[in-house]
C-alpha cells in the first residue's frame, strides 16, 4: 500500500475514534457529568479531525470542522456557557461531522441543507448568539475563515512558516544577479530569549549573506569581563550591509522566527548605488522594537518581552520530575497505550485451536479414566493440572476477543436523535453499562436489534409530547439503554417510560389474525409477548421509523439465532422493557449432556429450569401425537426428542425417561423428554451449516471426549415445531 | 549520525506523517503521543529538534515546552510547534513558554524539513 494511503486508513480509524469521543463527551455535558477535561477532549476531537482533513485535503471536512472548533475553543475558554441549547447543536454538528467523515471516506455526499443549517447555527454560537439560528437563507452563510489561509504576522511577529519557508532561497539555490539591487542595512541585537529558545544568530546570519552580497560586522562592546559575564545574558549584536535585490519583507522573514526576541532594524541605505561599505558603525543602544506589521484587531497590551530568561521555580523543578519519568519508561513500557492491533483471522485460529486443544485434553482425561489409573497417581494429578490450564487458556483467549459494547452504544445517541426527530418527540437517552464486554461476533450482531428496539421504544412506545404533558409526565420521554452481565451472560434492556402494551388491543389484534385461539387464557406476560409473533404488528399504519417491514419477530428471530433469548415487560401507562440475553461468546456453550434413542445430546444450559422424573397419571394424551405433563399447576406440552429429530417413531414411555423443562421465547414453557442425563459440560460449538447442512430442531454439534460427535438441541427450535403443529391443529380443529 | 527529532502529537495520523516525512529526510525519528510521554522519551532517548502539538491530553504542548525548556541539556534545544491553530495568542502563550518556531498544519514535508535545517546549526 502506498504509505499516504496506509496514513489515510489511519486518519479514518483516528476519526472513528474521535467522533465516538466527541459524542460520548457532549452527551456527558448534556448530563451535567463533564468536566473542564470532559470540553477538553470534545475540542481535541474535532481538532484533530480537523488537522488530519487538512492534510488529505478534504475541504469540506475542514471548513466544518474549523468552525465547530471556533465554537469549542469558546466553550473551552469560558466564553461560551455550556447549555442545553448549546450541547444539542453541537451534538447535531457532532452527526453532521460524521457525515461528512464518512462522505470523505467513501467518496459519498452529504446533505449539504443540514450541513449548511448546521454550520450557520455553529457560526451563530460563535457570535455569543445563543438563541437557535433561523434556518433561513443558507446561502449567506460566510465561509469561516480558511485555516490553511496564511495568516498575517501577527502583533507577536510570529508568522507561521510555511509562508517563509518558500520564499526564502534554500542553501542550493543560488542568488539571483538582477538588476535592481539595493544596499540594506541590517542591525541585528539578539535579546537573551532568542537564545533560549533555541535559536542562533550565526544561523540567521547565514541565511542573510544568502540574499547578496554582506557585509557583516559584530559589535562586541558590550562584552563584559569574563568574571561578569552572565551566561543568560546577550551581549553581540550585528550590524550587515547587504546588496540585494530582495525586498525588505524577504529581509524580514528571516527573522520571523526570533521577532519579538531581538532588536531588528532594516533600512534601505541606497537605491542602485552600492556605496562603499563603511566601517563597522557602533551600535547604538536598545534599539527601538521593529513596527508593527499588521494591523492588530485590538490594540492588545502587548507584554514587554522579558529581558532576561530568568530560570522560573517551576522550570527548575522539572528536571526532577523527568528524572522520575526517565525512571519509568525504563523500568518498564512507555506511558503509550499498550495495545496492539491483530487480524481477527488470526484471533479466531487461536480460538479454533484452543477449542481443538480443550477436546483434545477431554478425550485424553476419559482415557486415562478408563485406564483405571489411580486419581491419586502422577498421570492423573498431571492431567488435572493441563485440564485447569486448558480452561484458563480458554477463557483468556476468549478475552482477546472480548470487547465493551460500547461501540455499538455509541451509535446509538445519533439515532434517538434522528428518530425524536422524524416523530417530533422530546427523547433523552440515557445508557449504562457501555464497559461491559462481550464477544467480537455478539457485538457485531447487537447492532441491529438494539436498532430495533430503539426505534420501537420512541415510535411506538412513547406517547407523543401533548400525551405526555395530558398524563401528567415530563414532556421529555426517557430511554435507557443499559448492558450488564448476568449469570454467563450478557443482558441488553431498553427500558422507555411511555405508554406501555395495550394489552387489550394486542390480544384482540392477534386474535383477528389467528395468531392466538380466541378463548386462550394468558397471563399479562404472555400477552406482551404476542407481539414477537411472526405476522403480528400494532401499528395501523406502517410508519416510516419502526415499520421498514421489519417486525418484532424478526429481531427474536436474529437474537435466537445467536442463542439468545429477548423478553418483554410492560407497565400500563408507566412503560415498557425489552430484555435481550446474549451467551458472551458464540464459542462455546454449558450444555447438559443427554441420552435419547441411544442418541448423545447436548441440550443448552441456559434453556433449562429444571429437571424432573414424571410420574404416571401426569402425562396425558392430547389426540394422537400430542402430550403434555403436569408441572405443578400447569400443563406443559411434551416432546419426546427421540421422536422429534426422527431417531424413533414410536415414543418413549415417558416415566421411564427424564424430562427437561425448558423455557422458550414467547410461547411459554416446554417439557423436553430424554432417556437419560449423563452430566453437565463446557463443550465446543462447531458449527452443522458450515460443515454439514442445516437440520431442524439442532442448533450445533460439538465433539465429546470420547471423540463421538454430539448434537446440539434447537431448543426453541424444537418447540417451535410443536407449537405450529398445535397451531395446525387448531386451525384444522376450527376448519373441521 | 544523523540528527534526532522528537515528535510529540497524539494523533496517530500525524505521527505517522511527520515519521515519514523526516526519515525520508534522513532524520532519525522518535515519537511521544503527549507532553508527558514526550518528556519521558526526551529523557531517555534525548532530541535534537523537537516537533510538538499543542492539544493534546495530560499535558498539553505549552506544558510540554516549559518543561522541557527546565531541563538544563534541552535549553537550547530549538522546539517547533506544529499545530492547525495559528490563534495570536496561542503563539504567543507558545512563544512565552519557549518555543523556536510554529508551523501551521498541513505542513509540507519539504517545508518542514527546511525549517527543522533552519533551527538546528
Amino acid at each position: 500500500m502506498d504509505p499516504m494511503d496506509a496514513i489515510k486508513v489511519t486518519f479514518f480509524q483516528e476519526c472513528d475514534e474521535q467522533l465516538g469521543e466527541l459524542e460520548a463527551g457532549l452527551m456527558a455535558l448534556e448530563e451535567g457529568t463533564g468536566d473542564r477535561e470532559t470540553v477538553n477532549a470534545v475540542f481535541r476531537a474535532v481538532h484533530s479531525v480537523k488537522g488530519g482533513a487538512g492534510a488529505f485535503g478534504f475541504e469540506d471536512l475542514v471548513k466544518f470542522s474549523h468552525t465547530f472548533e471556533t465554537v469549542l475553543d469558546l466553550m473551552r475558554s469560558d466564553k461560551l456557557a455550556i447549555s442545553a441549547d448549546v450541547v444539542h447543536v453541537m451534538l447535531r454538528a457532532s452527526d453532521v461531522l460524521a457525515d461528512l467523515v464518512h462522505a470523505a471516506r467513501d467518496g459519498g455526499t452529504v446533505d449539504q441543507d443540514r450541513c449548511n443549517t448546521l454550520m450557520e447555527e455553529l457560526e451563530h454560537l460563535a457570535l455569543g448568539d445563543n438563541a437557535p439560528a433561523v434556518t433561513a437563507a443558507p446561502a449567506a452563510t460566510a465561509p469561516p475563515a480558511s485555516p490553511d489561509a496564511d495568516p498575517e504576522p501577527d502583533e507577536w511577529g510570529f508568522v507561521p512558516l510555511r509562508v517563509s519557508v518558500d520564499d526564502v532561497p534554500l542553501l542550493d539555490t543560488p542568488t539571483e544577479a538582477a538588476g535592481g539591487e539595493e544596499i540594506w542595512k541590517i542591525t541585528f541585537t539578539p535579546r537573551p530569549t532568542l537564545y533560549a529558545k533555541g535559536s542562533d544568530a550565526t544561523i540567521l546570519l547565514r541565511e542573510l549573506a544568502l540574499l547578496g552580497d554582506c557585509d557583516v560586522a559584530v559589535d562586541d562592546t558590550l562584552v563584559p569581563s569574563l568574571d561578569a559575564m552572565d551566561v543568560n545574558a546577550s551581549y553581540l549584536s550585528w550590524t550587515c550591509f547587504l546588496n540585494s535585490d530582495k525586498d525588505e519583507a524577504a529581509i524580514r522573514e528571516i527573522f520571523d522566527f526570533v521577532e519579538g526576541d531581538c532588536d531588528l532594524i532594516v533600512e534601505r541605505v541606497s537605491a542602485q548605488a552600492p556605496a562603499p561599505i563603511a566601517a563597522p558603525m557602533p551600535v547604538i543602544e536598545p534599539v527601538a522594537p521593529p513596527p508593527v506589521v499588521a494591523a492588530a484587531p485590538a490594540p492588545a497590551p502587548t507584554p514587554k518581552p522579558s529581558a532576561a530568561p530568568a530560570p522560573t521555580p517551576a522550570a527548575k523543578a522539572a528536571p526532577a520530575a523527568v528524572a522520575a519519568a526517565d525512571a519509568e519508561s525504563k523500568g518498564g513500557a512507555p506511558a503509550a497505550n499498550a495495545t496492539i492491533r491483530v487480524d481477527l483471522e488470526r484471533v479466531d485460529r487461536l480460538i479454533d485451536l484452543v477449542g481443538e486443544l480443550v477436546i483434545n485434553q477431554a478425550m485424553l482425561a476419559q482415557r486415562v479414566a478408563e485406564t483405571g489409573v489411580a486419581r491419586s497417581s502422577n498421570v492423573a494429578m498431571g492431567l488435572d493440572e493441563l485440564e485447569q490450564l486448558t480452561r484458563e487458556l480458554q477463557d483468556s483467549v476468549m478475552a482477546i476477543r472480548a470487547q465493551p459494547v460500547k461501540s455499538v452504544f455509541q451509535r446509538m445517541p445519533r439515532l434517538v436523535r434522528e428518530i425524536a426527530t422524524a416523530t417530533n418527540k422530546q427523547v433523552r437517552l440515557v445508557m449504562d453499562g457501555e464497559g461491559t464486554e462481550v464477544d467480537k461476533t455478539v457485538i457485531e450482531r447487537l447492532s441491529d436489534p438494539i436498532t430495533h428496539m430503539l426505534r420501537n421504544a420512541v415510535d411506538h412506545g412513547l406517547e407523543t409530547t401533548q400525551e405526555r404533558i395530558d398524563a401528567g409526565k415530563p414532556a421529555e420521554g426517557t430511554i435507557r439503554l443499559a448492558a450488564l452481565h448476568r449469570s454467563g451472560r450478557i443482558v441488553i434492556e431498553v427500558a422507555d417510560d411511555g405508554r406501555g402494551i395495550n394489552r387489550e388491543r394486542v390480544k384482540a389484534k392477534a386474535i383477528e389474525k389467528g395468531l392466538i385461539p380466541p378463548d386462550l387464557n394468558m397471563t399479562d406476560e404472555e400477552i406482551d409477548n404476542i407481539i414477537f409473533l411472526p405476522g403480528f404488528s400494532t401499528a395501523s399504519t406502517i410508519s416510516d421509523i419502526s415499520g421498514r417491514g421489519v417486525g418484532m419477530d424478526v429481531v427474536k428471530r436474529s437474537i435466537q439465532a445467536l442463542g439468545g433469548r429477548i423478553s418483554i415487560t410492560s407497565n400500563p401507562g408507566k412503560g415498557s422493557t425489552f430484555t435481550l440475553s446474549l451467551p458472551l461468546t458464540l464459542a462455546v456453550l454449558d450444555g447438559m449432556v443427554v441420552s435419547a434413542a441411544q442418541q448423545t445430546l447436548i441440550a443448552p444450559l441456559t434453556t433449562i429450569i429444571e429437571t424432573l422424573q414424571p410420574k404416571p397419571g401426569e402425562v396425558r394424551r392430547l389426540g394422537p401425537n400430542r402430550t403434555v405433563i403436569a408441572v405443578r399447576d400447569a400443563f406443559v406440552p411434551l416432546v419426546d426428542v427421540g421422536v422429534a429429530l426422527g431417531f424413533r417413531k414410536e415414543s418413549a414411555q415417558p416415566d421411564s425417561g427424564v424430562v427437561l423443562l425448558v423455557e422458550s421465547e414467547g410461547g411459554g414453557r416446554a417439557a423436553l423428554l430424554v432417556d437419560d442425563i449423563q452430566g453437565q459440560r463446557q463443550v465446543v460449538i462447531k458449527s452443522l451449516e458450515a460443515n454439514y447442512q442445516r437440520v431442524e430442531g439442532v442448533a450445533a454439534a460439538t465433539i465429546l471426549g470420547d471423540g463421538r460427535v454430539a448434537l446440539i438441541l434447537d431448543v426453541d427450535g424444537l418447540i417451535a415445531q410443536r407449537v405450529s403443529e398445535t397451531r395446525n391443529e387448531t386451525q384444522l380443529a376450527k376448519a373441521g | 549520525m544523523s540528527m534526532r527529532i522528537l515528535t510529540v502529537d497524539d494523533s496517530r495520523m500525524m505521527r505517522e506523517m511527520l515519521l515519514m516525512a523526516l526519515k525520508g529526510a534522513g532524520f532519525d525519528v522518535v515519537q511521544a503521543e503527549d507532553g508527558e510521554h514526550g518528556l519521558a522519551v526526551l529523557a531517555e532517548h534525548g532530541a535534537d529538534v523537537i516537533i510538538t502539538d499543542i492539544n493534546m491530553p495530560k499535558l498539553d504542548g505549552f506544558g510540554f515546552i516549559e518543561r522541557v525548556r527546565g531541563v538544563e541539556q534541552h535549553r537550547a534545544t530549538p522546539i517547533l510547534v506544529l499545530s492547525t491553530e495559528s490563534d495570536a495568542a496561542k503563539k504567543a502563550r507558545a512563544r512565552d513558554a519557549g518555543a523556536t518556531g510554529w508551523i501551521v498544519k498541513p505542513f509540507d514535508a519539504a517545508r518542514l524539513v527546511e525549517a527543522i535545517r533552519r533551527v538546528s546549526a
